[in-house]
């Protein structure tokens, strides 16, 4: 008798994790890619894990993460460039994965922080509640490279492989419902001036 | 007469692709609008200018807002319907974070057009962008084309403000109901 194969890791079977716990992962090994945090909690968790200079948080422009990303990554291809991009936010401008899969951008991942609700505005669900599988949908789009990671350890190996090999990428990961781990300094200008000294632009 | 008939030098387009050129403009993104029609085409057709389409006008903006801070200057072409999506994301990221997003309308809606819905919308336009203190000129004439877009994209630059530029149908000629 044939072993089972292992079932594919969906949003049904991947583990709940915690957005800041990931986020500190992801930062601890970052070198000078470019990291954008969505609307709200996305981009709390990543100014709590330890403001780096190459940081990006988008304050009001609900949905932008991935495009904004996508214009540094043409910018500067030889530059890695991180969206963190809550599941409400992505649904809102889900076009912006076709748009991204016609470019094909090498150095371009998206991470995908699913808790399958409007957290921030009071947990309200989202699609994804009801089923709406993101990674099913950025592979229709065309975004060939995306998964769901199982846990932390898969979520490790897919970041260094999305972090040295051709993309897009296209990461998500299942996260309990806790909100940021404190917020952003909410000072647009000093935000946008010290994230192009980060990245070596002269404003 | 529109101005675009009694005009004998380079098409508006060609101005304008010149201008964004001299200002080392490379980055256009867009929904596109049949008035716009020769300027996508150009964009296209010219290997300078990095241009796509893109599935709504704040996505376009999103893109070009992150490639200018990162050293490569764009500019999103849209119809009025499409700015009529804007004012969030405008508020929110170009004019809260001052970058020089540019943006290129092709005015429709006015001057004899035939469809109630864009003649509506049109009306939203100039209230908005006035009241986020935007910089904008509407452009009548081919005699001004290049000295406004010229002038406005370095002061863009320079002041860290984004700018709209409303293509009047005096300029491009616009679309007109056959009756
Ligand atoms: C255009 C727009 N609509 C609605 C809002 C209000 N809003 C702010 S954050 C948010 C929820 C974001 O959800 P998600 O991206 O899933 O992140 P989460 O809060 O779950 O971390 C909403 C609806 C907004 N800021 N902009």
């Amino acid at each position: 008798m044939n072993m089972m194969e292992a079932p594919p890791i969906g949003p049904g079977n991947a583990q709940v994790m915690n957005r800041f716990a990931l986020t500190k992962r992801l930062v601890a090994k970052l070198k000078d890619e470019a990291v954008i945090g969505g609307i709200g909690n996305s981009n709390f968790d990543l100014w709590a894990a330890g403001h780096r200079p190459e940081n990006f948080y988008m304050l009001g422009s609900m949905g932008l993460a991935c495009p904004i990303a996508l214009g540094v990554a043409l910018a500067q291809p030889k530059r890695r460039v991180i969206a963190l991009e809550g599941d409400g936010s992505l649904l809102m401008q889900v076009g912006s994965l076709a748009t991204i899969a016609m470019l094909k951008p090498k150095n371009l991942v998206i991470v995908v922080l699913d808790n399958r609700s409007y957290q921030i505005t009071g947990g309200q669900p989202t699609a994804t509640a009801a089923g709406a599988d993101l990674v099913t949908m950025a592979r229709g789009a065309g975004i060939a490279q995306s998964a769901w990671a199982a846990d932390e350890e898969m979520f490790d190996e897919m970041m260094a492989r999305a972090l040295t090999q051709d993309g897009p990428w296209l990461i998500a990961v299942r996260i309990d419902d806790k909100p940021g781990d404190g917020a952003t300094e909410r000072d647009p200008p000093i935000i946008t001036a010290r994230f192009m000294t980060g990245i070596g632009i002269k404003r | 007469m529109p101005d675009q008939e009694s005009h004998a030098g380079p098409a508006w387009h060609e101005i304008v692709c010149a201008t964004l050129k001299a200002n080392d403009v490379r980055l256009v993104t867009y929904v596109p609008d049949n008035v716009l029609k020769p300027l996508i085409n150009a964009v296209h057709a010219d290997s300078y200018f990095t241009a796509f389409v893109t599935t709504r006008e704040e996505e376009a903006v999103g893109i070009v807002a992150g490639a200018w801070m990162a050293g490569l200057r764009g500019i999103v072409l849209m119809q009025t319907s499409g700015f009529a999506t804007l004012a969030n994301v405008l508020a929110s990221l170009p004019v809260a974070f001052q970058i020089p997003v540019l943006l290129m309308v092709s005015e429709r809606g006015v001057l004899g057009e035939f469809n109630l819905g864009q003649a509506m919308v049109a009306r939203t336009m100039r209230p908005v962008l006035d009241s986020l203190a935007m910089v904008n000129h509407t452009i009548t004439r081919f005699d001004e084309l290049e000295f406004i877009l010229d002038r406005s994209i370095k002061q863009a630059a320079a002041t860290r403000a984004p700018a709209c530029f409303i293509l009047s149908p005096m300029l491009t000629g616009g679309k007109v109901f056959k009756a």
